[in-house]
């Protein structure tokens, strides 16, 4: 692997606003992260955590009642939030690319597979109509589509839920980026289907050398692909840590909860009798409590909690967390 | 405790069939097969999983027991009471006895009426109590599912996700039911949410004796709440037993593929995925002989031709395959 080299992408402190009726407030808050080449990076969370946001900030298409407020996003060094629209586009789908959760909304209802691709690879690309065709068929070929040469002729409809999230990597594998964010992309499917999305997305990264941020809920998916993880809580970080770290030992009672509150299959171990709940609901951003935003669900939370946010530190080497008590403890 | 000796529900080689129909004059044209005769069983205060992907025709099976959609053939007998596949209209003495449990929170809950109206329905439907009577129970419910009985006259906007599915878990308790179709209850929700949900559930049955239907296609939830699994595969059970021998031996590939797909939730353990893709073929082009054939790796000539009928292997475990 190769952890040493710099960052294919860094972001550092981005906070980003939405802006409602009511003034703006905070979906994501003090985001810091960064990815190597050949590194996948989850982020996890459950809805309203912030995790779709961050994503859409990294391709600078956040909807038009959010915007950055503050903070750095830097592709290859280069300062991403600094461009204007024309590079903008340049980078996107060049160096930066997304895979999205619904293949069939993300995709155009009325071009072939094969045209949206060459479209994508002649907007980067001096390749004429036929050698851009060639070179979908090819992207095809490579995230294993069966049949290529008629799927490419073929409209999102006439494809399974499988092989039109085999088309929408395939689109964003086409100009080769160095940089792919996936968001939940294989939340729709079926699980059969699923793991064949992941066993692809894991091949083409040991192939393609990519850097990987894969958005998600599910903490199956997370021990499957990830690298290392970042857990989400009211738009911050609340963990981040290698994937082995996050699953062995995890230090925010946050984590700890979502993974008790998981049925999973794991034949070592007895089922339990009853799940760990976290009780209560996450809070809505424009009513985000004092202190630590989880302290009103957490089973240990102090009077410091309640009061003072907690910083995200680093508790031991290379394991972060935001979380008063486990310095008491 | 599961009770096998006198089934409170019994289903019976069950279908549905919807016509598929085309042109000007709506001519018939062909025909999904989305149920193509199931057979299941129910005991007192047992859990059986119905278990498959998208299409596998769970949901409409949980839709025919409720008389939601009509099934077109088979028998469905409730413990001491008549048939009622074969009847113009289900009488209400075996509505009472089953209800139902949706998986979206937000769309099965009528938007305009207020919670006590929702969870009272029921019992106004099947004139149980006086108003005063029906006024108290719709608190005792609410307490039951873990809601404040003040919150009784709010919308169902003014709810979370997890909060509404527990109305429509007080609504589906109303009138005192054995059994409960619970259809995806989980899926729509953020997992710490799930879990409260699923502890609830487990709560109930113990408390009230309720047997479930539990359709899901999440295998890690199917396994946690079941006390029997069936696998279900374009319209057919392919597979039951009880859930430790679905999950620690089943027989079935189909099985043995969805648990083999199932993400290990430890990192030490990761699967080496296969990214090929293979023939996965739906409800209105079912293969021929066993519909599983396209993508098994045991399929034979036999299996291309001859339709594998569900058959007794001992320890209470019934597969449907010519090699095994």
């Amino acid at each position: 692997m190769e952890k040493t080299m710099e960052p294919a992408l860094a972001v550092s402190d981005l906070n980003v606003e939405i802006l409602g009726e009511n003034g703006a407030f905070p979906v994501v808050s003090e985001m810091s992260l960064s990815v190597r080449p050949g590194e996948t990076v989850c982020i996890v969370g459950e809805s309203g955590c912030g995790k779709s946001m961050t994503a859409l900030s990294l391709l600078r298409l956040l909807p038009d009642s959010a915007r950055v407020a503050s903070g750095s996003i830097r592709i290859h060094g280069e300062d991403f939030l600094a461009m204007d629209r024309r590079q903008v586009e340049d980078f996107r789908g060049d160096k930066i690319a997304m895979i999205f959760q619904e293949p069939l909304s993300a995709l155009n209802p009325v071009l072939t597979i094969g045209e949206q691709i060459a479209e994508s690879v002649r907007q980067h690309r001096r390749l004429g109509r036929r050698e851009a065709f060639a070179r979908a068929v090819k992207c095809l070929e490579l995230v294993q589509m069966p049949d290529p040469e008629r799927r490419a002729r073929q409209y999102p409809h006439e494809l399974s839920g499988g092989m039109r999230q085999r088309a929408m990597i395939a689109l964003a594998l086409a100009c080769e980026p160095k940089i792919i964010i996936a968001d939940e992309p294989t939340t729709a499917l079926d699980v059969t289907v699923q793991a064949q999305i992941l066993g692809l997305i894991s091949d083409l990264q040991k192939r393609l050398g990519t850097a990987q941020i894969l958005i998600t809920h599910d903490l199956g998916v997370v021990a499957e692909i990830a690298d290392r993880v970042i857990v989400m809580y009211a738009g911050r970080r609340v963990e981040e840590c290698s994937v082995y770290e996050l699953f062995e030992n995890p230090i925010h009672p946050y984590t700890i909860g979502l993974m008790g509150a998981v049925p999973h299959r794991d034949r070592t171990k007895a089922t339990p009798e009853r799940l760990t709940d976290i009780p209560g609901t996450v809070p809505p951003l424009w009513h985000l409590p004092k202190g630590c935003a989880f302290a009103p669900r957490c089973p240990g939370a102090s009077a410091r909690c309640l009061e003072e946010r907690p910083p995200f530190l680093e508790k031991k080497p290379g394991h972060f967390a935001a979380c008063w008590e486990h310095d008491n403890a | 405790m599961p009770d096998a000796a006198a089934p409170l529900l019994s289903v019976e080689n069950l279908k549905v069939h919807f016509a598929i129909r085309s042109g000007v004059f709506q001519r018939q044209v062909g025909e999904v097969k989305a149920v193509d005769g199931v057979s299941f069983s129910i005991g007192s205060s047992e859990t059986l999983g119905l278990v498959g992907e998208s299409g596998c025709g769970k949901s409409t099976t949980g839709l025919a027991l409720m008389g939601l959609v009509k099934a077109t053939d088979g028998h469905i007998a409730m413990q001491g009471a008549e048939d009622v596949t074969q009847m113009r209209s289900i009488p209400q003495s075996y509505r009472r006895r089953m209800q139902i449990i949706f998986q979206d929170p937000f769309s099965s809950l009528n938007p305009r009426q207020r919670v006590r109206d929702i969870i009272r329905a029921p019992l106004d439907i099947h004139g149980i109590g006086t108003v005063e009577e029906r006024r108290a129970e719709v608190a005792r419910l609410m307490s039951l599912v873990g809601l404040r009985p003040d919150q009784a006259e709010n919308f169902p906007h003014q709810f979370s996700g997890g909060q509404r599915q527990r109305i429509g878990i007080a609504r589906a308790l109303a009138l005192k039911p054995d059994i409960i179709v619970c259809d995806e209850p989980v899926s729509a929700l953020d997992v710490s949410v799930q879990a409260q949900i699923l502890n609830l559930l487990a709560d109930l049955q113990k408390e009230l004796g309720l047997s479930y239907l539990f359709i899901s296609h999440d295998l890690g939830v199917v396994e946690h709440v079941s006390h029997r699994v069936a696998v279900m595969y374009l319209g057919k059970i392919v597979e039951t037993g009880s859930k430790e021998v679905i999950f620690t031996k089943p027989l079935h590939p189909y099985s043995e593929l969805l648990l083999r797909s199932a993400p290990a939730h430890d990192p030490r353990k990761r699967h080496k995925f296969s990214a090929v893709s293979d023939d996965i073929p739906s409800a209105t082009r079912k293969p021929a002989g066993c519909a599983f054939h396209t993508r098994c790796p045991l399929a034979t000539d036999i299996c291309r031709q001859i339709e594998p009928r569900l058959e007794r292997k001992g320890d209470g475990q019934s597969v449907a395959c010519h090699h095994r």
